[in-house]
């Protein structure tokens, strides 16, 4: 059942409920061919009062939920948990707070978009759009100034005006660019290939497992046993250095296997009876890497996926890294703990490109 | 303005309206803008949700910066979490920590906060696609389209250094990730680097500068573009979809004051109160559980927020490859998914609605929108573009999916690396021909009228279905289509023998509007439309007698429905007595 | 033979043999079922004999006749009582089916059964023995050291928040949230499966038990922002925000839009 909306097309003020029919001086007007479908609210009063008390109701409700969450507030420890049906156990502040605000905002929107949609007219307006392109006026006005502008300033006139500048134009914003050198305020002699080619680990230095700082024996490491492990000293170098940048650098995991199970190795004796020391930085991008299935001697990175053989030289086996894991040659010192014989041969973590010439 | 109330509201805000307006001349602009018409449609309220989410994002951001400490400057935490007492942590995790379980409504307000963030960029998404995929970042609109693309990226960029922020194990796992990446580029790489992160990794200087850029550059230039952004849409007036009484050259809605006030300034608090609600019942981003960053360890099922997991599957599914040349490293396995390929995808972006333009060599103004099944290929180009994404995506949980569905993630990375190759090909052909099927379907409904399913028997015997007129608005909008045709192919001299210098340019441009526009089904035109509307009445009007029938107070002896025609039998027994 | 025949129709006949054959069944089921020892406290010897029964039984045919191993099953000298403990009463072992990775599953043998196998693999080579309730009382353990701990040795693998991590081709790190002190502390010490070796000179018992209050915590602990969309971070938060939130918006976007009645 559609019919026409009293009044619309027409040039009268009001309809029949009293809503303005917007006559075309204030913009817009009402669109005539388009049949328009009175609803309840506009030919029965009553629901139209309904109306009106629902959204009241919605927003009264809204004030009361604003109580509530002000008594949430001052009442409910921060420390208490609840359990809620569907929710488990969870913080009492947290879901009371949470619960009773939203509900509160939610009926304003709902209200007034209620308001809206029962009440305020739905009358489809029209609108004409004005042309976006200017008038010929205003096209030959801004020509014209153009002109003007450029014969009074003589910047066509006046080459070496002109040129010099651009020159000084272009250059000014350098020192706002150079002056950013120091995001890095680099130590003397030293360079980004140097640093990130060295670790802490050196000749004697002795492995310590992570977490409880103390040395490591060979015969503490079972077969198909992991350690995480960090070179002794690091706690006092990360106290001086008030960083956290050396353990990025020198973590490495201990592993053990059977010495028959090592297919290959980077380097002639750098294993100690079946135990091997390699980097736990990925060589992909650099995330740490402590997954080891023990039967299978895969090491995997859990960021994305590279798998590496520790049997087989670190080798990558699966996913984006390109490069073996480095490994760290060991052995033990005179009092019986595992200690490293030098540092990485080559740059641990993430490619970089001057890697090949450090 | 009419004052024939006595309502002391009413004359005050008259009053200050006239305050107001003898320093700013602002009576003139809410004379032209107060009865502003805006086009309903529920889609258009997808912008909408990014500006409200973002505003809850700056409400609930500024009471954050209040009680957190962007310092990575190690401390013991002493509060309230017993898992993590005495434990050493930077000062941002540890204010953090304070803000979740110390301070009263601290963890609703940044659950709310990480909340609206992933509501912010998820709205800019569906924004963007509803933009697309009607056409709307055509003439006028494309420097709209250029300031969103910027959004875009700047909401990425927003999202990012937000949850890095509580220098948790799993975002600092991000961070190192970044690392990596800087360092990736060739020549500057390793000094790039250095110099974002003051040094070695992770040092003490990155958390600082991502605070800043956080809470100022990047909010920054989201409120300016969002303000250019808005004051277009504004003075270019919003683009509707076709319909009854909606053309080019107007716009049919509803007037600012008071409808769309209301709905629009009903849908902030809406989309505001489900936020909260959220934000208090559902946890999200549980830094206690993840522990303190340490550059040594990580957890597996590392995953970033949403919408960085397309970066990530990117870097899970690329193949290892990197070269050395004389000496330096290129790796092509951290450079093309996290450099190249988002730098191809923002740069289509941005140059699509001119490419567009080009090819189809189309400069008229469009304010009514397109229906997607009448660009087929602009259609096709974003299904496959959003498949293409969506792999990326789910490549970047391959490990969690794996765990759920007790599955080889080696299997499924090999099975979305081919997908992503042979999937959006694929898609773009699907999603072209069921665009062009639609056409089809449409061109036949403007020329017969829709099919009513009812079908009639004629009194000499035949069956036909009957066919329906359209109603006025599907008419409006199914005849909305507009016929755009091939650019003509160029000629290498012109008659005279003249070279044409733009030759193969014009080729290109050539071959490029043939590919968009080929298949494209033609229009009808308007008379043939009109002709074939009478015509579905006129197969409508036969089945009037059948109601002309049930009128009349007639038993028409039960021949089931079939009409009378002089000189025709009536029934099967009627001709056999007639034949004996 | 006559005398039989001759009475076949008697109907005391069939309650007769319907009596004798319950009765066969029954005694058959008996003797079947007894061949299965219920007691176990006779003595660390008969354990061990009792043990090596089940052994040849339910895994000699994998392991080998002497558990040294055979194709099917790696050899289970030296594992010790504490990874026989972990395997079968988890009923990750007998393997449903050969594949990537053991499964707990209902367990098939009871604890006393466990315990006289146990006893049997440990006779044979010495390994890890079952902790006993001093090894694994964790009551006065150190929490927070325990998180420490467990984010260094156990989050790669079992994430952090114990909810289970993916290995290569299929294999995975279990979810912990059903673990108790006993199986954590025999898988740390046996390394089962792809898990390394934790032995108590790596990870010294005191560590061993602030790790076990750790993941008793993480089991026990609330979750206080709201429901916790299983604690596995931003994929699910995603998902939940895509599916739920999204859903809601739009929803109210078309309720907004559609004309009132």
């Amino acid at each position: 059942m559609s019919e026409l909306a009293p009044g619309a097309g027409k040039n009268e003020d009001l309809d029949s409920n009293g809503h303005p029919t917007a006559p075309a001086k204030l913009g817009y007007s009402p669109v005539a061919e388009i049949p328009h479908q009175l609803r309840v609210t506009d030919t029965d009063p009553k629901a139209a009062r309904r109306a009106e008390r629902q959204v009241a109701a919605m927003f009264i409700l809204s004030m009361v939920f604003i109580m509530l969450s002000l008594v949430a507030y001052v009442m409910i420890d921060k420390y208490t948990v609840v359990y809620i049906p569907v929710l488990g156990v969870v913080g009492a502040s947290n879901v009371a707070l949470g619960f009773t605000f939203g509900i509160a905002v939610l009926l304003i929107g709902a209200g007034a978009i209620q308001w809206a949609k029962k009440l305020m007219p739905d009358v489809e307006v029209v609108q004409e759009r004005h042309d976006l392109v200017s008038e010929k006026e205003d096209d030959n006005l801004a020509l014209a100034n153009y002109e003007r502008g450029k014969d009074e300033s003589g910047f066509a006139r006046y080459k070496i005006i002109r040129r010099t500048l651009l020159g000084a134009m272009a250059l000014f914003p350098i020192p706002m660019v150079v002056v950013l050198r120091d995001l890095w305020v680099t130590p003397p002699g030293e360079n980004p290939t140097e640093i990130l080619s060295t670790t802490m680990w050196a000749k004697g230095i002795r492995i310590v497992s992570d977490g409880t700082y103390l040395p490591v024996r060979p015969e503490d490491l079972p077969v198909g046993g992991l350690v995480s492990a960090l070179p002794e000293g690091l706690l006092e170098v990360q106290k001086e250095e008030h960083n956290l940048n050396a353990r990025g650098k020198a973590a490495i995991i201990l592993v053990r296997m059977d010495p028959d199970q090592i297919r290959s190795q980077q380097g002639e004796g750098w294993d100690y009876n079946g135990i091997l020391a390699y980097s736990k930085i990925c060589t992909h991008v650099g995330c740490p890497i402590a997954l080891y299935e023990q039967r299978t001697h895969h090491l995997l990175c859990p960021c994305h996926q590279s798998t590496f053989d520790l049997a087989d030289s670190g080798a990558v086996i699966f996913g984006p890294a390109a490069r073996n894991m480095p490994q760290l040659p060991i052995s033990v010192d005179a009092e019986g703990y595992l200690v490293a014989t030098q540092d990485f041969a080559v740059p641990v973590g993430p490619s970089f490109w001057e890697r090949e010439r450090a | 303005m009419s004052t024939t109330t006595n309502h002391p509201v009413e004359q005050v805000g008259g009053a200050t309206a006239k305050y107001v307006d003898e320093r700013l001349g602002s009576n003139k602009f809410l004379g032209r803008n107060l009865g502003k018409v805006f086009p309903d449609h529920w889609s258009f309220m997808l912008g909408e949700i990014a500006l409200y989410s973002f505003v809850v994002v700056l409400l609930t951001g500024t009471f954050l910066t209040f009680f957190y400490d962007p310092s990575m400057v190690e401390v013991v935490y002493n509060g309230s979490y017993v898992p993590l007492k005495g434990i050493e942590m930077s000062k941002a995790y540890a204010s953090s920590l304070d803000i979740s379980f110390e301070v009263r409504g601290g963890l609703l307000i940044r659950q709310m906060h990480h909340w609206s963030a992933l509501i912010f960029v998820a709205a800019i998404a569906v924004h963007m696609f509803r933009v697309f995929f009607t056409g709307a970042f055509r003439k006028p609109r494309e420097f709209n389209w250029l300031v969103g693309v910027a959004l875009t990226a700047l909401a990425l960029a927003a999202g990012f250094t937000g949850y890095s922020l509580p220098d948790d194990l799993l975002s600092g796992t991000g961070l190192q990730i970044i690392r990596g990446i800087l360092q990736s580029i060739p020549l500057i790489g390793t000094w790039a680097a250095f110099l974002v992160f003051g040094g070695e990794f992770p040092g003490t200087d990155v958390i600082p500068r991502l605070y800043a850029a956080h809470i100022l550059l990047i909010p920054g230039l989201i409120l300016a573009l969002i303000t250019v952004h808005l004051m277009m849409v504004w003075t270019q007036k919003h683009s509707q979809f076709p319909g009854p009484g909606r053309t080019n050259n107007n716009v049919v809605g509803y007037p600012l004051l008071p409808v769309y006030m209301a709905k629009a300034g009903g849908f902030f608090f809406i989309v505001f109160g489900i936020i909260a609600l959220i934000g208090g019942l559902v946890t999200v981003n549980p830094i206690w559980v993840f522990g303190p960053y340490m550059p040594d360890q990580v957890s597996a099922g590392t995953q970033p927020d949403w919408y960085i997991g397309w970066l990530d599957g990117a870097l899970r599914l690329m193949p290892n490859w990197e070269s050395v040349i004389a000496g330096f490293t290129i790796s092509w396995n951290v450079l093309i998914p996290s450099v190249v390929i988002p730098g191809i995808l923002f740069t289509g972006l941005a140059l699509y609605p001119f490419l567009e333009a080009w090819a189809t060599g189309d400069k008229r103004e469009h304010n009514l929108l397109e229906r997607p099944r009448n660009a087929p290929v602009r259609t096709g180009i974003g299904i496959a573009a959003i498949t293409f994404y969506g792999i990326l995506w789910i490549g970047g949980g391959n490990d969690v999916i794996a765990t759920l569905f007790n599955m080889s993630f080696n299997v499924l990375s090999w099975t979305l690396r081919i997908t992503l190759i042979i999937g959006p090909p694929i898609a773009f052909l699907i999603t072209k021909r069921i665009c062009l099927g639609l056409q089809r379907k449409d061109r036949e409904k403007l020329l017969h009228g829709y099919e009513s399913g009812r079908v009639l028997r004629l009194p000499h015997g035949e069956f036909i279905e009957v066919h329906q007129p359209l109603n006025y608005k599907e008419l409006a909008v199914i005849s909305s289509k507009e016929d755009m045709h091939v650019l003509p192919a160029p000629v290498k001299t012109d008659a005279d023998g003249v070279r044409n210098p733009n030759y193969r340019i014009d080729q290109l441009r050539h071959k490029l509007s043939s590919f968009f526009l080929r298949d494209n089904i033609e229009r009808p035109t308007d008379a043939e439309i009109a002709a074939g509307q009478a015509h579905a009445s006129h197969s409508a009007a036969l089945e009037a007698p059948l109601y002309e029938y049930e009128e009349l107070d007639q038993d028409p002896v039960g021949h089931g429905g079939v009409l009378h025609h002089p000189g025709m039998s009536e029934t099967n027994r009627e001709q056999i007595e007639q034949r004996q | 033979m006559k005398f039989l025949s001759a009475r076949r129709r008697n109907p005391f006949v069939a309650a007769l043999l319907l009596v004798g054959a319950l009765g066969a069944v029954g005694v058959t089921f008996s003797v079947v079922s007894n061949i299965q020892p219920a007691q176990a406290s006779l003595g660390t010897q008969t354990q061990v004999e009792e043990g090596k029964k089940l052994y040849l039984e339910g895994c000699s045919s994998c392991h080998g006749i002497d558990a040294q191993g055979a194709t099917n099953g790696p050899t289970l000298l030296g594992v010790g009582a504490a990874a026989v403990h972990f395997q079968v009463s988890t009923g990750r072992m007998p393997l449903a089916a050969p594949g990537a990775q053991a499964t707990a599953k209902e367990a098939i043998y009871n604890e006393e059964e466990v315990a006289a196998m146990s006893a049997y693999i440990s006779s044979l080579a010495p390994g890890p023995a079952i902790p006993t309730s001093e090894e694994l009382d964790y009551e006065s353990a150190d929490i927070a050291a325990g998180g420490v701990l467990f984010r260094i040795n156990c989050a790669q693998c079992h994430q952090a928040a114990g909810q289970g991590g993916a290995l290569t081709q299929g294999k995975y790190a279990p979810n912990l949230m059903q673990s108790t002190p006993q199986e954590i502390y025999e898988a740390m010490v046996s390394g089962p499966q792809s898990m390394p070796v934790f032995s108590n000179d790596t990870l010294p018992i005191k560590d061993k038990q602030a790790v076990t209050a750790y993941i008793m915590a993480l089991q026990e602990a609330p979750s206080p922002g709201g429901l916790s969309l299983g604690r596995i971070g931003p994929v699910a938060e995603g998902l939940f925000m895509w599916v739920v939130v999204f859903a809601a918006f739009i929803g109210a976007a078309v309720w907004i839009g559609i004309k009132a009645r």
